[in-house]
């Protein structure tokens, strides 16, 4: 007999990924349906349990938080949970969490206001970046490349409305090799390893890096299972980077995987929509 | 036939298709949501916000 179990992919935007994972729950014969978390709403004292399990795929932080944290209190198993997506979303909490478990990142820093971030900078070295706390797809990052442009940027900074604005991530500049490496942990294995290339600071397939297979060596094996473990994250994107000497450094996990490049360098070696899939509905037997 | 609600040119909707999958006006690329199904409707998708991201 086959285990159906009622499961949902939560998601505002339907794109690529989200149709391959929607998919991939067909073809295995799973119940899963597609939620919008737009149009999600919870009474406090509401305790229907209305699904078995939940892949996570909002877009938007605060929703992909709430609705897991909403989900959670009726008992739903979400994947990945409000913890890890709150520790993801945040830069300066992986940061804490990578080190905490012993992983190397680049030097890096918080500064609680603008004027603690320039201390912090010339602490740390120029050229820098300062990157948004929240956010991804190497939006907002700036290079700094001396003082006067720390000066000129943080004045920038000061003036933006809110305190979490005030809040000022800083990491060393490595000069990688023109490219990193993303890697993939799900449920504590990994699933693979790629190079995404491009010029310049960022390299997210998102802004037009390619990506290439990556041999996948014990050091990024340990370093990425090691990178997941430490963010809470039953499915992971590690990023890493090699700096001069060849040392991989972690620069940020991701919690809600984008897995089309990634794909596409893989090929047929792994299909990670059907992975994730059957990962879920072994998960959703135990739950 | 479904037209981009943008510069008018149709739009090939794949199928199945589903409420918020996003598509891509191969004329104008504009960001497309569809927002029904039955029958299928267009809009322009929301602009990245803030917090959006992996």
């Amino acid at each position: 007999m086959s285990f159906r179990p009622g499961l949902v992919v939560l998601a505002s935007q339907v794109r690529l990924d989200e149709r391959r994972l929607l998919e991939a729950f067909e073809q295995r014969g799973a119940q899963c349906e597609h939620a919008d978390p737009r149009l999600l709403w919870s009474l406090a004292d509401d305790r229907t349990r209305r699904w078995h399990g939940v892949l996570n795929r909002e877009i938007g932080q605060v929703r992909a938080v709430y609705a897991a944290r909403t989900l959670e209190a009726l008992g739903v198993p979400v994947v990945n949970d409000a913890a890890s997506i709150e520790v993801c979303g945040d830069k300066w909490r992986t940061s804490l969490a990578l080190v905490g478990a012993g992983l190397p990142i680049p030097r890096t820093a918080l500064g609680l206001t603008p004027q603690a971030a320039l201390t912090a900078l010339d602490q740390i070295g120029y050229p820098a970046l300062i990157k948004p706390l929240t956010g991804s797809w190497g939006r907002l990052i700036v290079q700094i490349r001396d003082r006067s442009m720390a000066e000129e940027v943080l004045e920038y900074v000061k003036a933006l409305p809110g305190p979490q604005s005030h809040l000022v991530y800083v990491q060393e500049f490595i000069a990688k090799p023109g490219r990193d490496i993303r890697a993939i942990v799900l449920g504590g294995e990994l699933l693979g390893a790629v190079y995404r290339i491009a010029d310049g600071i960022r390299t997210n397939v998102a802004r037009g890096a390619s990506t290439q297979p990556c041999q996948e060596s014990a050091e990024i094996t340990k370093l990425a299972v090691a990178a997941a473990t430490a963010t809470g994250t039953d499915i992971a994107a590690v990023d890493l980077i090699e700096d001069a000497d060849g040392r991989l450094l972690i620069l940020e996990v991701n919690h809600r995987v984008e897995f089309s490049g990634f794909q596409q360098a893989m090929g047929d070696r792994v299909d990670v929509a059907d992975r994730i899939a059957g990962y879920l509905i072994g998960r959703a037997e135990r739950w | 036939m479904i037209t981009c609600p943008v510069c008018e040119i149709a739009v090939e909707i794949p199928a199945p298709s589903r409420l918020g999958e996003v598509l891509e006006c191969t004329d104008c690329r504009s960001e497309l949501e569809i927002v029904a199904l039955d029958p299928v409707m267009l809009a322009m998708a929301p602009e990245v916000e803030e917090d959006w991201g992996e």
